[in-house]
């Protein structure tokens, strides 16, 4: 018991050990340098690294959106463009149709006026000359029938006409 | 002296503060003992893993690179931006290599074949501690000026003056004393008492084992198992100690940092 009480004495565990001391000082200083010239550096260069590599992607995100969305924005300009356009257009074929039917409509009208009115002419004409030939030739059948029936004969020019107009009168009177 | 106690003395003795006093490996210098080799082991290490993690730096990390960024990030983003605000950046070399010094240190506690923490030998803390002191101080009076540095910390503005009796003998102390103080005795504490308590386990679990006895003979794999128990709460306090100390030191350096603490 003795003995084990001045061994411990012997050994102070408070008290360090220079040789310890100096060793610690060494050990500590030779880790610090490497650690800092080696180390630290290259683990700030793969976090700087890593950073970088997230902010671009994401600023290369953020620019593609705003594309995306100007893009949209410019098709959507040329899509009401084009509507308004197809509208102008469906109008103006409108009205053109509109005049184009309304220009047949009175050409046609005039037409048939036009051939209406030559037909008249025509069948004017036409009646003038039947009438003609017709009191010519009953004047001649009338003449030869009284002749044939009074057995006179009338070859008198002057006396035949005056007996057809004679004749004529009586029958317009009869009418 | 402790292996002659032990050899000769009758009975179980329990593991001590001299079982820390390990022996020079080669001859009798002190730059040969297993904490020295340890600290210079997790050096390399610590320096072979890092560099082949961050050497490619890609977008795109492999498995490698993202777990040694996973620990960087924790470093730099959780203690780092978080404690110290903006100007972190500088900050982060230093705070860093602490937490990886001294997680690796700790964790070397329960690897099999190393199985010592360094940090249990209080030279090594006390080294970590003088470290984060000379730079919190450093950075508050760069920041400052040394006048209204040293002042802010006597004279707390926003006190009454009586109250300047107790309270500037407390804040001298806390910032000169305490702190650094106890920066190295925490991690220090939590190591030795941790390898300490492992030893008990494991120690007494062989002694039990070779006791002739059979009863005690029966109850050594339980010693042993709580032993083995006792590796994962150590490995969780390991863990725990390298953030503290990290954290602790971005406190002070935020704190000196800012215009008013």
């Amino acid at each position: 018991m003795n003995h084990l009480v001045l061994a411990e004495a012997a050994v102070n565990p408070l008290i360090p050990k220079t040789a310890e001391m100096i060793v610690g000082v060494i050990a500590f200083t030779l880790l610090f340098l490497v650690l800092r010239s080696k180390v630290v550096p290259m683990f700030e260069k793969a976090y700087a690294l890593r950073t970088e590599a997230i902010q671009g992607g994401m600023e290369k995100a953020e620019k593609a959106q705003q594309d995306a969305a100007a893009a949209l924005a410019h098709y959507t300009l040329q899509l009401n463009e084009a509507r308004g356009e197809a509208q102008t257009i469906r109008e103006d074929a409108r009205a053109q149709g509109a005049a184009i039917i309304e220009e047949l409509r009175s050409k046609a009208q005039e037409e048939a006026a036009r051939i209406t009115a030559a037909a008249t002419a025509s069948i004017e004409a036409e009646r003038q000359q039947a009438l003609t030939s017709l009191r010519l030739e009953v004047g001649t059948l009338a003449t030869e029938l009284a002749s044939k029936i009074v057995g006179e004969a009338l070859d008198d020019q002057v006396r035949q006409s005056r007996i057809v107009d004679r004749f004529l009168a009586d029958m317009e009177k009869s009418k | 002296m402790s292996q002659l106690v032990v050899a000769g003395g009758p009975g179980f003795v329990p593991p001590s503060t001299s079982d820390f006093d390990l022996p020079s490996i080669f001859g009798h210098s002190a730059y040969s003992t297993k904490p020295v080799f340890l600290v210079a082991l997790s050096v390399i290490l610590i320096s072979v893993f890092f560099i082949a993690a961050s050497r490619k730096a890609a977008v795109v990390p492999s498995k490698l690179q993202f777990s040694g960024e996973a620990i960087y990030g924790f470093v730099r983003n959780s203690i780092g931006e978080e404690i110290i605000g903006h100007e972190f950046m500088r900050f982060v070399p230093f705070l860093f290599t602490l937490f990886t010094f001294v997680i690796t240190n700790n964790v070397f506690g329960i690897v099999p074949f190393l199985q010592f923490p360094a940090m249990s030998h209080v030279g090594f803390p006390y080294v970590l501690a003088l470290f984060s002191f000379v730079i919190f101080h450093y950075v508050g009076i760069k920041k400052q000026g040394l006048g209204k540095y040293l002042k802010g910390i006597a004279f707390m503005p926003g006190v009454p003056k009586a109250v300047y009796i107790l309270l500037t003998p407390i804040e001298i102390a806390t910032f000169f004393l305490v702190r650094p103080l106890t920066l190295s005795l925490r991690l220090f504490a939590n190591m030795f008492a941790g390898h300490l308590l492992l030893l008990v386990f494991i120690t007494g679990g062989d002694y039990m084992l070779h006791d002739s006895h059979i009863f005690m003979k029966v109850l050594s794999p339980f010693s042993f198992a709580f032993g083995i128990g006792m590796s994962f709460f150590e490995f969780m306090v390991q863990c725990l100690q390298a953030y503290i100390i990290t954290l602790l030191t971005a406190l002070f350096i935020a704190g000196a940092l800012a215009d008013e603490h």
